[in-house]
């Protein structure tokens, strides 16, 4: 993951010993200033979410207290919208590794020669980054709304139902979460493709092996930090993700997640405890998963 | 681009050089994976087709039925104001945010890579865990710390929340930079007598200013599209994001689709551009070496 950018690097090894001073003066502004608005933040978010009403109060109004019970409410009320957000976010996560695979390892292996198209077609992949991610989501919608020729297409081919609808649909919301991080998928699984050893893949195949085993039995694990990066990368956003299941852009009734929840709790209902609880939650399965995930697919080192 | 979106940017911009090695001469259907590809390209591209082709759409209010083409929503962009005051608080939020947060990672990139100190894996982690957090999450926290102390929310607090997530993506840029740095020309001011604010300002920030402005455009763009930590801690304030999600009930205007449109041609300008130049530099390198 990105930490490796921070943790590993030689250059840290052989940093000079000087000046300390120095070192604190270029330090100190930023450190502050993520303690200050990144830890605290967190901290309050924790406060928050064990407090109280205040007795006879208005709407908004809370007092610091231990109120654990918040918790316990949250997941007996919200606990179908939390495991929908995980749901939700798997699918879009196997969807994304299916679509991003061949692609990432047509662009990292067999486009090796010609670099300059390597680069031109990765700009393609992230070039859905730099149109606004509410509209492209947006566009999916009109495109796929029931007035739509490729609705109206499939129901004339009877390959839907004449009075089904796609858009509002749990469909609907994995299809958007598919599609807005499949970059995520595809850009670390590039990365650790192009290091791909092709000369491994000519040895599977003089020892015989088909080319589906060659796949299965040596690319795969050898890309299997890609996959772990892509995987993550694409799973902790798409499970906070509160755009796609919003009922103005792809969701409908039934399909809000976690963080439609966070978000209507906190800057609708005025509900904070419950708002800071979720986040809370949604913050330690994220943790847990991930480590549990990183710990199975056998690259602890990864983070 | 959002926030996320920054974290796969910066993790590709900062990968090492790929070692060359001869392409794979696999049997697996020649024209199988180049077909794919394109398919996979292609519907990678519609949603910003489409968004293109209906900020052509002599449309009314909303912008979903293709009513007839006109260049009249890119002549007049500012016809529709609100669109144009969110645009314009975004470049506010964005310029403010990426020269805070530029400042401030640059100086901690340059001490992490050049100088030794007590708290090495605390502060690593502290830079780490902003981008390993989900937006809601850092929005959610911010908002509650405001609401705590009393303050108003409005277009500080939202410089403030985009300067808080930039500073981690700046750090991971410009530390990529630091640290191909060759101490030896620092070395060489020294020697020539440059007074270390000299030598700084002469050879070392030249010398950095190419990671410095990757880190700046990464953080314009991640402040730009923000929308989840932005709509906790706007208050009333619009940005271009949020007046998208608020109008989204009602039906966008095509002007939307102009700002986005013009951003995108722009971005993908700047990004070719750059992968050019890194190009013709590569290939001049290679004629020397």
């Amino acid at each position: 993951m990105a930490f490796s950018a921070f943790a590993t690097g030689t250059a840290q090894e052989q940093a000079p010993r000087r000046k300390s001073k120095i070192a604190l003066l270029l330090l100190l502004p930023g450190i502050l200033y993520l303690m200050l608005f990144f830890l605290v933040p967190l901290v309050s978010l924790v406060i928050t979410s064990f407090q109280a009403p205040v007795p006879y109060g208005d709407i908004g109004e809370f007092q610091t207290a231990f109120k654990w019970q918040n918790y316990v409410d949250v997941v007996n009320t919200y606990g179908e919208h939390i495991l929908r957000s995980f749901g939700y976010a798997i699918l879009a996560t196997i969807f994304a590794l299916l679509f991003s695979y061949p692609l990432a390892y047509f662009i990292g292996v067999k486009a090796r020669r010609w670099p300059l198209l390597q680069n031109l077609m990765l700009v393609l992949v992230i070039a859905p980054f730099f149109i606004s991610f509410l509209l492209r989501t947006l566009a999916w919608k009109s495109i796929l709304s029931d007035e739509s020729f490729v609705i109206s297409g499939l129901k004339a081919l009877s390959l839907m139902a004449p009075d089904a609808h796609f858009t509002g649909t749990a469909a609907a919301v994995v299809f958007g979460l598919t599609y807005n991080f499949i970059p995520f998928m595809t850009l670390p699984l590039y990365s650790n493709l192009q290091q791909l050893d092709t000369r491994l893949l000519e040895a599977g195949s003089d020892l015989y092996s088909t080319p589906s085993k060659t796949f299965f039995k040596v690319t795969v694990p050898l890309s299997m930090t890609g996959i772990v990066s892509g995987v993550l990368l694409t799973f902790i956003p798409a499970a906070g993700d509160y755009i796609n299941a919003s009922r103005d852009f792809l969701g409908g009734t039934g399909t809000a997640m976690i963080g439609n929840v966070i978000e209507s709790n906190f800057l609708v209902t005025l509900n904070y405890p419950v708002a800071a609880a979720l986040s809370i939650i949604l913050m330690a399965v994220i943790l847990v998963m991930v480590t549990v995930y990183v710990k199975r697919s056998g690259t602890e080192d990864l983070l | 681009m959002t926030l996320q979106e920054g974290r796969v940017v910066s993790r590709a911009v900062t990968r090492p050089a790929p070692p060359s090695r001869r392409g794979a001469r696999l049997g697996v259907g020649k024209w199988v994976l180049p077909i794919y590809a394109a398919i996979a390209f292609v519907f990678l591209l519609i949603p910003i087709a489409y968004t293109f082709v209906f900020s052509f759409n002599d449309s009314v209010k909303s912008n979903i039925v293709w009513r007839g083409f006109t260049f009249d929503k890119w002549l007049n962009v500012c016809d529709q104001i609100d669109v144009c005051v969110a645009f314009g608080n975004s470049l506010i939020i964005g310029i403010t945010a990426t020269i805070a947060a530029t400042i401030l990672g640059t100086m901690i990139a340059i001490a992490l890579v050049r100088y030794r100190f007590r708290f090495r894996s605390a502060i690593s982690l502290l830079l780490f865990l902003p981008m390993a957090t989900p937006e809601v999450v850092l929005g959610a926290g911010l908002a509650a710390e405001f609401l705590g102390a009393g303050v108003q929310k409005g277009l500080g607090t939202i410089i403030i929340a985009h300067t808080m997530f930039c500073v981690s993506f700046v750090v991971v840029t410009v530390k990529a930079r630091v640290s191909t740095l060759d101490p030896a020309l620092e070395e060489a001011g020294r020697d020539l007598y440059g007074s270390p604010n000299q030598v700084f300002w002469r050879v070392t920030f030249p010398l950095l200013l190419p990671g410095i402005i990757a880190a700046a455009l990464l953080s314009f763009a991640l402040s730009f599209d923000d929308f989840i930590i932005t709509n906790f801690n706007a208050g009333t304030t619009s940005t271009f994001p949020k007046y998208i999600y608020i109008s989204a009930a009602r039906g966008i205007p095509a002007e939307a689709n102009v700002i986005a449109s013009a951003v995108f041609f722009l971005a993908i300008i700047l990004v070719l551009a750059a992968q050019i130049s890194s190009a013709v530099k590569r290939k001049r390198l290679a004629k020397v070496g």
